[in-house]
């Protein structure tokens, strides 16, 4: 084929006919209705910063225009808003769809839009918007219905409402590494005089000042920067554990009164440096550790998936209220786009709802006046009335969360490796300076004390507290480059010892995207399949696109007298010949009978039935290899809530039937799950969509597949994009080396604390032997930690 | 030598005005975006394009 011609709005393929708008083409009508708005306003050099850079979504796609009245309630719009005080308000958003430079200018540019638009300010890695505006001039709702107009649809639901008051703690560690970095510098300059040679000559006076300035200094060090370990390691103490902290905790408190005392004999000038450079090092460890993807969300549930507010249908018309007053009987409303908040029976004749969110089957879904329909489907097409059947709370798809215990139990937590480590290591440091203690007390009283005390300075964990923090933290982010993105470093750990692989089949083995399809019947002509081809062009069901973008073709037929019916299928003159496409029920009269079975679109034509196109999802690339891979070193499983139809082709993959379970309810999963852990294994679970939320929160280790890896996706521990499944394998792998590195890491601490111990138990550590031995560790093993995970990611290839 | 106790008072001031900065920096927000400062500066003031063309005497005091 030549050169395609490529919409300027989103860069897509425009197809055989272009919607055609100042001489520039656009794939469909929306991208040019956005290209519009914006030429309109003089914005055209969104286009420029970053070519094709706009986001395509279809009209069909795009929520009604009712959908955001909400947001004109005065309820609402005080929990959204950030700030309101004359007219004058400040809201925040999180819009997945920003991606690009483009993107922040236009967002940063709304006011050229509207001019109730003060000022907008763009926070990137967080995809978040900060918009203060004029509600004179426009209000919320027209705000974010432009917000849609130009195809950044923010998300607004009651995840966002809770999140805002959260966002503290990031500070907060800024603040402590700031002043324990100053101290440490300050601490640094006062005690450099005493490491040079000629010392003894200094004034007393000089002397006496800076130990008191350093005494100064280790006292906000101790009180704040380093609050966080003594008061962990009380935790810990009182649940008779022994963390990594407490060694920590017991070396700052050594070294500060040694230090004091010091300070008040007029011997010397203590430690104060290295207690200070090692609060130093370790907070940086907390912070590398604890950067994450602020863009993504591993703790969603059903309340980030539901709207904030549904449209209720009374005698006096229709109001809109909160989801959390929402009553069995009551009858709603649900538009184009909106997803039904809680178990009803259908009203209207026909609806089409897509549980893609849910199960991971993309296709959606057809019920018919009263059927039941399950909370957490979307609808597609003309708006709908339900009648609620159960709360929102009770619903089957919110029940899960309530079955599911808080997955951080202590073991998870304490079961670590640096906690067990840390457990052998308090005991034998407490020892050895005991026993030193002890030996100088017999032989040279004096000196006792101060042997006892240098044990338990240079033993303190600084550099084995710190490998942990640095391997896994340049583990993550080895990952996150390749797609693959934790929730925690701790995800790395619990990964490492999984030994067991469930998997869901919809969504998650098989692609939502791509479809096989396969024609049942008399096999198509050239000239039928070109009419089917252009009688689809017309509709933008999903099943239609599918099957449109499935048959080659040059060219697209004129169709006369097209008409789509809702949920049952499209029909129209091609040629004159005349075609009916959709339901079975649509075009045969016949009810099918197994619904769950495939998706099926028949066709009719001229004047018989011609067959039937078989929809099906398709194996993801790479799942026979990575089968084969994992099952050498892990027991894999697959459960779906399908029924057995597809039994023999994933028997050709997993080798037998032992490990396949069919007919799999969301609660069966969590269930199978639980089961799994009390014989004693080790569980990681990967699934797609909502009803695996339970399952996932269950295992071990939950990971979730997603396209768009910025889109809705239940809690999980981790976020695998989709590209990435083949190469699963290849994580889990990985993480034996993390773990190798990290108890190389380990070695090389101990190595420096024998050297330090060898020095003090003899007595003779001088604050200059700490100075240097200290950071010179922490140094050592985080240059360790980083550069081996990255040579090692480098030398494996994902 | 007692200079040095002057200079040790004014470093440790200097050093703790640069401390009170950070600590301000960090409660304004300005570590919670890292990134996108970096992108907005590289384009061009559009306002200036508009404004000339229809307000051109008030935007004159403006320019740099």
């Amino acid at each position: 084929m030549s050169e395609e011609l490529k919409c300027i709005h989103c860069g897509n393929s425009c197809g055989k006919s272009p919607v055609i708008f100042e001489g520039n083409p656009f794939c469909c009508s929306g991208c040019s209705t956005v290209y519009q708005i914006l030429h309109a306003s003089q914005l055209k050099q969104y286009y420029q910063i970053e070519p094709m850079a706009g986001i395509k979504i279809d009209e069909m796609q795009l929520p009604a225009s009712e959908t955001y009245s909400f947001l004109d309630l005065d309820q609402f719009k005080s929990k959204i808003l950030n700030f309101s005080e004359g007219g004058i308000s400040k809201v925040s958003f999180f819009i997945p769809e920003i991606h690009c430079a483009s993107c922040i200018w236009l967002l940063e540019n709304l006011h050229s839009l509207n001019k109730g638009i003060i000022q907008s300010f763009v926070n990137f890695p967080k995809k978040e918007i900060n918009i203060t505006f004029n509600e004179k001039e426009i209000s919320l709702r027209q705000l974010v219905d432009l917000l849609v107009s130009i195809h950044y649809i923010p998300e607004i639901n009651q995840h966002s409402i809770d999140k805002k008051s959260a966002d503290q703690s990031d500070k907060k560690l800024f603040i402590k590494i700031g002043i324990a970095a100053f101290s440490f510098m300050n601490a640094m300059i006062y005690h450099f005089p005493q490491y040079l040679p000629g010392n003894e000559f200094l004034e007393a006076d000089m002397k006496k000042l800076f130990g008191w300035l350093s005494v100064l200094l280790a006292i906000p060090v101790l009180t704040y920067s380093a609050s966080d370990y003594f008061l962990t390691a009380y935790k810990s103490l009182k649940k008779k554990m022994i963390s990594i902290d407490l060694p920590i905790a017991l070396g700052l408190i050594t070294l500060f009164t040694q230090s004091l005392v010091e300070i008040l004999s007029g011997k010397g000038i203590g430690y104060i440096d290295s207690l200070t450079g090692l609060v130093f090092f370790m907070l940086i460890g907390r912070w590398y550790q604890g950067k994450t993807y602020q863009a993504l969300s591993f703790e969603r549930d059903y309340k980030t998936y539901f709207p904030l507010a549904v449209t209720k249908i009374t005698d006096s018309g229709n109001v809109t209220i909160p989801l959390e007053d929402l009553k069995p009987g009551d009858q709603i409303l649900v538009r184009n786009q909106e997803i039904v908040p809680a178990d009803s029976i259908l009203k209207s004749a026909t609806a089409s709802i897509d549980y893609s969110f849910v199960t991971g089957e993309s296709m959606p879904v057809t019920k018919k006046a009263g059927d039941f329909v399950f909370a957490g489907g979307r609808q597609i097409g003309n708006a709908i009335e339900l009648t609620i059947e159960k709360e929102v709370q009770q619903s089957y798809l919110t029940q899960l969360w309530n079955q599911v215990e808080n997955p951080l139990t202590a073991e998870n937590k304490l079961n670590t490796i640096v906690n067990r480590v840390s457990q052998y290591f308090t005991v034998v440091i407490v020892l050895i300076a005991i026993g030193s203690g002890l030996f100088w007390y017999f032989k040279k009283p004096e000196v006792a004390l101060f042997a006892f005390t240098s044990v338990l300075i240079i033993a303190c964990p600084c550099a084995l507290a710190l490998t942990v923090p640095f391997t896994f933290g340049s583990t993550m982010r080895q990952y996150g480059r390749k797609g693959f993105y934790l929730k925690n470093t701790a995800v790395i750990e619990h990964l490492y010892k999984v030994d067991t692989v469930v998997f869901d089949k919809t969504g998650t083995i098989t692609n939502a995207q791509s479809t096989d399809i396969r024609f049942v019947g008399k096999q198509l002509t050239a000239e039928q399949l070109l009419i089917i081809k252009s009688l689809a062009f017309h509709s933008s069901h999903p099943l239609s696109k599918t099957i449109f973008n499935s048959i080659e073709a040059d060219e697209i037929l004129e169709v006369k007298n097209f008409q789509e019916i809702p949920s049952l299928g499209i029909s129209g003159l091609v040629k004159d010949i005349r075609i009916n496409m959709g339901s079975r029920y649509f075009v045969t009269g016949e009810m099918s009978k197994d619904e769950n079975l495939k998706t099926e679109v028949w066709i009719y034509f001229k004047d018989a039935v011609a067959g039937h196109f078989q929809l099906e999802n398709e194996y993801r690339p790479g799942l026979r290899e990575l089968i084969r891979k994992l099952q050498k070193t892990h027991e894999l499983h697959l459960l779906t809530g399908d029924n057995d139809a597809e039994k023999a082709n994933l028997i050709q993959f997993f080798g037998n039937d032992k490990s396949l379970h069919f007919n799999q309810s969301p609660t069966d999963k969590l269930n199978y799950i639980r089961k799994l852990k009390q014989e004693g294994r080790k569980v990681l679970m990967i699934g797609d969509g909502l009803n695996d939320a339970g399952a996932l929160n269950e295992s071990n280790v939950g990971i979730v597949i997603a396209d768009n890896v910025f889109n809705f996706s239940p809690a999980c521990d981790a976020i695998l994009q989709s590209k990435q499944f083949g190469k699963l394998d290849k994580f889990i792998q990985f993480t034996h080396r993390s773990m190798t590195i990290v108890k190389a890491g380990f070695l090389i601490s101990f190595l420096y604390n024998v050297v330090g111990l060898s020095f003090a138990v003899q007595g003779n550590l001088t604050p200059i032997v700490a100075a240097i031995l200290m950071p010179i560790s922490s140094v050592s093993v985080v240059a360790f930690a980083s550069f081996s995970i990255h040579l090692s990611a480098k030398g494996y290839r994902f | 030598m007692s200079v040095v106790f002057v200079l040790v008072f004014a470093a440790i001031i200097m050093a703790g005005a640069f401390l009170i900065a950070f600590i301000w920096s960090v409660k304004n927000g300005q570590y919670e975006d890292t990134y996108t400062p970096s992108v907005r500066m590289l384009f061009d003031d559009p306002e200036m394009k508009i404004d000339e063309e229809t307000e051109k005497g008030k935007m004159k005091t403006d320019k740099p």
